[in-house]
């Protein structure tokens, strides 16, 4: 029985990484439709981190970042947490509307939208390819966004999370976009049931 | 020169004047100032879950719960010196940072709750509050004056 992250082997890792891989590979895809342009993924380093290692990975608990919180529900519940930077949404931004965002706490209302609906496409067709790779369904709620302190936002999944460890999922995935290179970060906080489901569904022993 | 002492989450510091304390980016955890004005003793607790009576899972840091942590703050608080009975408390946090009707994510609301009656319990009176909304807060406390110092990325500077 896996009760915490901690618990998880190298062989679990790997195979979060390899479904890690697959969802970005298929977010990717995704977003070069959106915005007809070419889009590369390198392979994502997955890692579980402390969540106070996190914070600093992504700029330090007072750094400004978007926030997409993501709930999952089905054979696999939990969250999924989208922390996008400012490079990445400006890049976004710049491709649809051919114009930079200045600072992400004034985005205005179209920017807002659109760059939800990105979190929207990437976190679906992520989600997509895990469903379809283990056979499960995995339905997904609509995103939620907010603009704040990454601290402020970690602390969503810090406290949903707090009963089974104080660490978790980390994705860290490198898009190309048209030869410009952004970074996008997802938090996995899957329930350890869920994931056990995960596993035992592909076959590796837990 | 005064120094300032990091309060992580689900940790606790206590100074003394001119010392500063500081914690960064609360969401949905409650900062809890605790003051002696006459020793000018300084606590920090900050707390991400409302009582640890009602973990699920057993209790494996008294910091993180409001009940267990406020407690050990006027623990280390009065073995440093400060008396309980002169303490005041001002709060800050416990805002909703997504915006979505579940329990969960009402955590903010709950755990500005558990504060105030663990609070009361103690017979410690809350001065100054900035609770609730939807955006984080960087709460400083300050031992000499025993003021709070609320930043937020979207508007300018309170004290409290």
């Amino acid at each position: 029985m896996i009760k915490n992250i901690e618990q998880l082997q190298d062989m679990h890792l790997d195979v979060l990484k390899e479904l890690g891989s697959i969802g970005s590979g298929n977010a990717a895809s995704a977003l070069s439709e959106v915005l007809q342009c070419n889009t590369d993924i390198a392979v994502p380093s997955v890692k579980v981190l402390d969540f106070s290692d996190a914070v600093n990975f992504l700029g330090g608990p007072e750094h400004i970042a978007i926030g997409m919180l993501i709930n999952m529900s089905g054979d696999i519940t939990g969250m999924m947490l989208y922390v996008l930077q400012h490079s990445f949404a400006s890049r976004m931004t710049k491709a649809l509307f051919g114009s930079e965002i200045e600072n992400l706490l004034e985005m205005n209302d179209m920017e807002k939208s659109f760059i939800s609906e990105v979190g929207n496409i990437m976190g679906g067709s992520y989600i997509n390819a895990i469903a379809a790779l283990t056979g499960m369904t995995i339905d997904i709620s609509v995103p939620v966004m907010t603009v704040d302190m990454v601290g402020a936002i970690l602390s969503v999944p810090v406290i949903e999370f707090a009963q089974v460890g104080n660490k978790a999922l980390f994705i860290d995935d490198s898009f190309k976009i048209d030869g410009g290179e952004i970074k996008s970060n997802m938090i996995l906080v899957p329930e350890m049931e869920s994931l056990e489901t995960l596993f035992t569904r592909l076959g590796v022993s837990i | 020169m005064a120094n300032t002492v990091t309060v992580g989450i689900a940790d606790l510091n206590v100074v003394k004047a001119p010392d500063v304390l500081v914690t960064y980016a609360l969401g949905s955890c409650v900062g809890i100032c605790l003051y002696d004005p006459d020793k000018k003793i300084a606590g920090l607790a900050h707390i991400m879950l409302p009582l640890s009576t009602e973990a699920a899972q057993g209790v494996n840091n008294k910091r993180r719960y409001a009940d267990t942590g406020i407690e050990e703050l006027i623990q280390k608080m009065t073995m440093l010196g400060a008396n309980k009975a002169r303490l005041t408390a001002k709060i800050a946090g416990g805002a909703q940072m997504f915006s979505v009707n579940s329990t969960v994510f009402n955590i903010g609301e709950r755990n500005v709750a558990a504060v105030k009656k663990v609070l009361s319990s103690h017979r410690i009176r809350i001065i100054a509050e900035e609770t609730g909304a939807n955006f984080g807060r960087t709460q400083y406390f300050y031992g000499e004056t025993g003021i709070m110092e609320i930043r937020a990325a979207t508007r300018p500077t309170k004290t409290y």
